[in-house]
């Protein structure tokens, strides 16, 4: 579209939009750098305080205010990146494996076992929710990094992603590499996997933005604060959102809470498009 | 699709697909059968007695008047954060899509929120919306607005659904402008040879041959709305003040959760599943057809 139209309108519309999108940003930014009572008084400047430095110290190391009680942000973030970072290497794992037997063997109830895990697709955890919830605690799984990635794990979306990525690899090339004697796993290491880089390096910023900001299911199965991820512990931080209570620390907790994902995103945006996009077809 | 060549190994295809089928078994296909079968019984909430009612439960549920009011603002809850998601992320996407440099950059300041959780985005914009200490909420107050989320239901309502719909317009846009950018330039540029007006142009022209994403976006976003705002939901408000923000999916969760009533949430599970089913059904012979056309 470049015929007769207004030059300025779409600049104008944009900035606007960038605008509305920072605008919470910048004030919790701001919130973390004053103290608590200046706050509590409604009294913000627009302005960057004089406590930022000494905010971010007290929220990562002890997470204790004057009202506000919680986890100390560094274990809060470990326990975020380790839940993450398990989810993304399982998803990614089993479903490769499991797409590269649907596409590339044939055995009896090939399709029935496919269509046993395309089904998945259709139920997000928080559906079965409370029966899930069950499972999980007869298993004594409740307050283990096991309990709290296993179930999320199991997913259909990679597995069909992979199943197209690898129905699209030409006949050729297995047949070359049958000719040079590579049995079927030697291929998925030394052909599949090289070729598969672009897509599991899309499928890894979903992922990772997925495990971080899990919410319900580290609520249920989080008992102890040592467990606690990020997400939950800013919520419990707020608690009933008192006006006296320490918005500067659980500011400093909301950036950093959403600091890691948001930079993923950035420095992965062309990943991170791709892997959207394809998800979704 | 068939493929020419393929291995024949007895053992090792199975190895390959147990992993994700175990974990699948275990933590889904149970727990949605236990769901079944549980909407079916009668427990008392410390699981001593059981008693088999068929569809007791479903009746029950279904009659409540409390769970017809969760129908209705999950359904107006759902509206709204679909229109408001998608009507301002495709406003952004055509004015991105004109923009001729710096497209990109725009892209990068567009995007970065879909990263945010929506707990995050909830504890933010309460940071804001807080009648006390926040900019916004002090500023309605200065107006004489009453303005207070924590008392006012329908003011929680509108604060659920503006939090909602912030984090999913990213989503949305970049969507909307990849469909954008799929449409042929000449196709629009005739038309306005012909002398169609630039809205004629998008109403008559872009805007249906955007109706594939427009319309899996619809999916999604009803989808988003039912599930993935429960940390929304649960960050702000708690499904009150009263149940003024009680959706489908957060009287579940307090249901079995909090009130221990497994018979009833579950009922409730299994009339959400089938809603989700359904809707994915309608999701996927929409893309079938997509695929032939």
């Amino acid at each position: 579209m470049t015929i007769g139209q207004n030059r300025w309108l779409p600049h104008v519309v944009l900035i606007l939009g960038v605008v509305v999108f920072a605008f919470p940003i910048y004030l919790a930014f701001i919130g973390s750098s004053h103290d608590a009572p200046t706050i509590a008084r409604g009294e913000m400047p627009l302005t960057l305080g004089p406590h930022l430095v000494e905010n971010y110290q007290q929220a990562l190391a002890t997470g204790e205010g004057v009202r506000a009680r919680a986890t100390p942000a560094l274990t809060l973030m470990r326990n975020s990146f380790i839940m993450a970072v398990v989810i993304v290497v399982g998803k990614i794992s089993i479903s490769l494996l499991s797409a590269f037997a649907v596409v590339f063997f044939e055995f009896p109830l090939r399709m029935f076992f496919f269509w046993l895990i395309f089904i998945t697709l259709m139920l997000p955890v928080e559906v079965r929710i409370v029966p899930t919830y069950a499972v999980v605690a007869n298993l004594g799984m409740i307050n283990t990094f096991a309990g709290l990635t296993i179930p999320l794990i199991a997913s259909a979306t990679a597995t069909l992603l992979f199943r197209q990525y690898f129905m699209t690899i030409p006949d050729e090339l297995v047949d070359a590499s049958q000719i040079d004697g590579a049995g079927p796993m030697r291929f998925f290491w030394s052909v599949l996997l090289p070729l598969s880089r672009t897509n599991i390096a899309a499928l890894c910023v979903i992922m990772f933005i997925y495990g971080w900001n899990q919410y319900l299911w580290p609520l249920l199965i989080t008992t102890s604060r040592g467990m606690e991820t990020i997400v939950m512990g800013i919520v419990k931080m707020v608690g009933t959102a008192d006006a006296q209570t320490d918005w500067n620390l659980i500011m400093a907790v909301a950036i950093l809470a959403l600091l890691p994902p948001v930079l993923v995103v950035l420095i992965m945006q062309r990943w991170f498009v791709k892997g959207l996009v394809d998800a979704e077809k | 699709m068939r493929r020419r060549t393929i291995y024949r190994h007895k053992l090792l295809p199975y190895l390959l697909l147990a992993p994700q089928l175990a974990i699948t078994l275990i933590f889904f296909y149970w727990p949605a059968l236990q769901a079944i079968y549980q909407s079916f019984l009668l427990q008392d909430p410390f699981g001593l007695r059981t008693q088999f009612i068929w569809l007791e439960n479903f009746q029950h549920v279904l009659s409540t008047p409390r769970y017809l009011e969760s129908v209705r603002i999950t359904l107006v809850f759902s509206t709204s954060v679909t229109l408001l998601a998608m009507g301002p992320a495709l406003l952004l996407a055509v004015m991105a899509d004109q923009v001729i440099r710096g497209a990109t950059g725009y892209r990068t300041l567009l995007v970065w929120p879909y990263a945010i959780a929506p707990a995050v985005a909830a504890v933010l914009w309460l940071f804001i919306f807080h009648p006390s200490i926040g900019q916004i909420g002090q500023g309605l107050r200065a107006l004489g607005i009453p303005w207070d989320y924590r008392i006012n239901g329908n003011q929680a309502l509108f604060l659920v659904i503006f939090v909602s719909a912030w984090k999913q317009v990213s989503y949305n846009f970049l969507f909307f402008l990849a469909g954008l950018q799929s449409i042929p330039k000449t196709i629009v540029e005739a038309a306005a040879i012909d002398g169609a007006s630039q809205s004629r142009r998008f109403w008559r022209v872009v805007f249906p041959l955007l109706s594939p994403t427009t319309f899996f976006l619809l999916v999604v976003n009803i989808i988003y709305a039912f599930f993935d705002t429960f940390g929304v939901i649960h960050a702000l408000t708690q499904g009150g003040p009263g149940r003024a923000t009680t959706t489908l999916m957060y009287r579940v969760y307090r249901d079995g959760y909090i009130n221990l009533d497994l018979g009833a949430s579950s009922a409730q599970s299994v009339i959400l599943m089938a809603a989700v089913i359904g809707l994915t059904v309608i999701q996927f012979r929409y893309i079938e057809r997509r695929v032939h056309y």
